[in-house]
């Protein structure tokens, strides 16, 4: 299995207002985010398990070719730089990812 | 190497953070080359709700009045208006002030004068409760209703104002515009919209540039951007003559700090990029085409508010003890039984929080965190929140003493559990606040939103 921090070219998460942290995963080439797509091993599904939220929790995953890009992003259970916060700019979400199998050999 | 400025565009040159520097070279070459409107954004939500509670600006004084008198000065060269948004962060009044006697110095220093205009967005209280009253309020990502207490509770409450709101200045021909909290697209956008630039490619150039050079490559060092806007196209290109804007740069930009990259939400309505193109017209420049407008009936503006929600007092130490990392959940349930147990009767639970941040295990991911593997040693930042100072220096206090000498299974070291770094362990680290107004509010005139006044 190859991870996906050696396909992609961007992983990373950041706030989208206070209640959000969205997550991007941004491939240099057409070939390598169609070639993931294909592989079909990064989805809403495994998102959720590896980030331990429920579907609901879990916004808008979506493939967009375009910028051959995936993004999704997840509701805050605290606001960013509240009471309990702990990445006031959400920042430092997206490590789990990097490691995430993304195309098989 | 900057392409002139050619007679059918409108160019704009866009500081992505007032304060946050810039090379000075790039701002001379694009006066050099021609430009239309110097745009600035000074604020953010991210740097999270305690700037918009204190009124104080998050950008220090002095990198702010050096990128400030950058800009007014290259305004005063290229006879082209500085539009800047979000004043001091947040864009409260207290903070529009702040950015006005920074300009007010800049000005009597470069010993030139200016036509500035200000537009406040700060609100009154009665204008919330007001519209709450008549059901005009909306939720907006939170699913949490806006309640009179909210709107009491906030020590100031500001609206992000869309284009129009800039108008009445602008139509005045200002040579500087101060605005109070803004949609970062805004401060662009308002001046070619108002000249008849179609809305579609207007705001979605605003989106673009409005984090100045992070829509190039290499990201590293921020730098200025330049937007150049025709009737049917838009162009982005770099100051830096090291950086470049490439299709993947530029479009993936699009996708930067919001939850639908296709659907740019905004005052007013929406930018659908479901038909734009990317192109690559040159090794630095890409073109874009095909973004449309759509629309929102009412029109909305998004509201921040922000509350305090006590006093923190923190205690900061490591341990070592593979042990006691290994029981590290155990030990927080004792530590807080300890204060339970401890504090004073007139304490009880409501008043105080205490957070628990574990680098080494989950520290910056909390329940997010896959991997459970602690590493050998274990840093504990215990956080406590008061409703009163007193109550945050005791309940910290406690916890200090408490998490040093708790018992847990197996425990050989009986002399204590953490290694404090300082003496005192626990520090003052005064009021906090948390955002807990982020509400659309349905307005009937964004012209007239704002309040607009000049500078004598």
């Amino acid at each position: 299995m190859r991870p996906l921090s050696e396909v992609a070219e961007v992983i990373r998460s950041k706030n989208a207002g206070p209640f959000v942290v969205t997550f991007d995963i941004l491939f240099g080439s057409k070939e390598d985010f169609e070639a993931v797509r294909a592989a079909g091993l990064i989805t809403r599904q495994k998102v959720c398990e590896l980030y331990n939220v429920s579907d609901n929790e879990l916004l808008g995953f979506e493939f967009y070719p375009f910028a051959n890009a995936i993004k999704f992003s997840i509701q805050r259970e605290v606001s960013a730089g509240g009471p309990r916060d702990a990445d006031a700019y959400g920042a430092q979400q997206h490590a789990p990812l990097l490691d995430l199998p993304a195309l098989p050999g | 190497m900057i392409e002139p400025k050619q007679p059918d565009e409108f160019v704009v040159v866009s500081n992505g953070m007032l304060g946050y520097g810039f090379r000075e070279e790039s701002l001379h070459d694009a006066i050099a080359a021609g430009v239309d409107l110097i745009a600035a954004d000074a604020g953010s939500s991210d740097p999270g709700p305690y700037y918009l509670g204190t009124g104080k600006p998050f950008v220090g004084e002095a990198m702010t009045k050096r990128d400030l008198k950058l800009l007014v000065k290259a305004g005063y060269d290229a006879g082209a208006p500085l539009i800047i948004g979000s004043a001091g962060g947040a864009g409260g009044d207290a903070q529009v002030d702040f950015l006005l006697r920074l300009l007010r110095e800049v000005l009597t220093e470069l010993a030139i004068q200016r036509k500035v205009a200000v537009v406040r967005t700060e609100l009154d209280k009665a204008v919330v409760h007001e519209a709450l009253k008549n059901q005009r309020i909306q939720t907006f990502e939170t699913n949490n209703p806006l309640s009179p207490d909210d709107i009491n509770q906030s020590e100031h409450i500001v609206a992000q104002m869309g284009c129009e709101a800039y108008w009445p200045a602008l139509r005045e021909n200002p040579d500087i515009v101060i605005g109070g909290r803004a949609w970062d697209v805004a401060n662009i956008a308002a001046l070619p919209l108002m000249r008849g630039y179609p809305r579609g490619l207007t705001l979605h150039m605003g989106k673009i540039v409005e984090c100045g050079s992070l829509a190039a490559r290499p990201t590293g060092g921020g730098d200025l951007i330049l937007g150049r806007l025709r009737d049917d196209h838009f162009l982005v290109e770099p100051t830096h003559p090291d950086k470049a804007c490439t299709v993947q740069s530029v479009s993936a930009h699009t996708f930067y700090e919001k939850t639908d990259p296709l659907m740019l939400a905004g005052p007013g309505g929406t930018v659908d990029l479901t038909n734009t193109i990317f192109e690559q017209i040159d090794p630095r420049r890409v073109k874009v085409t095909g973004s449309e407008f759509h629309a929102a009936d009412p029109y909305t503006v998004k509201l921040e508010g922000a509350r305090c929600a006590g006093h923190r007092q923190i205690t900061i130490g490591g341990a070592r003890d593979p042990r006691f990392i290994a029981q590290i959940d155990q030990v927080q349930e004792s530590v807080l039984n300890k204060i339970r147990e401890s504090q004073p009767v007139h304490v009880d639970d409501s008043q105080y929080t205490v957070t628990f941040h574990r680098y080494g295990l989950d520290g910056v991911m909390g329940k997010w965190e896959p991997a459970k593997t602690p590493a050998h040693e274990l840093g504990v930042l215990i956080d406590v929140i008061g409703e009163t100072p007193e109550i945050a220096e005791a309940v910290c206090g406690l916890a200090r003493a408490a998490i040093l000498h708790v018992a847990y299974p197996g425990r050989q070291a009986t002399a204590g559990n953490i290694a404090f770094p300082f003496s005192p362990a626990e520090i003052d680290a005064g009021p906090v606040y948390e955002f807990n107004i982020y509400h659309l509010m349905e307005i009937d005139d964004p012209e007239n939103f704002g309040r607009t006044e000049w500078l004598s």
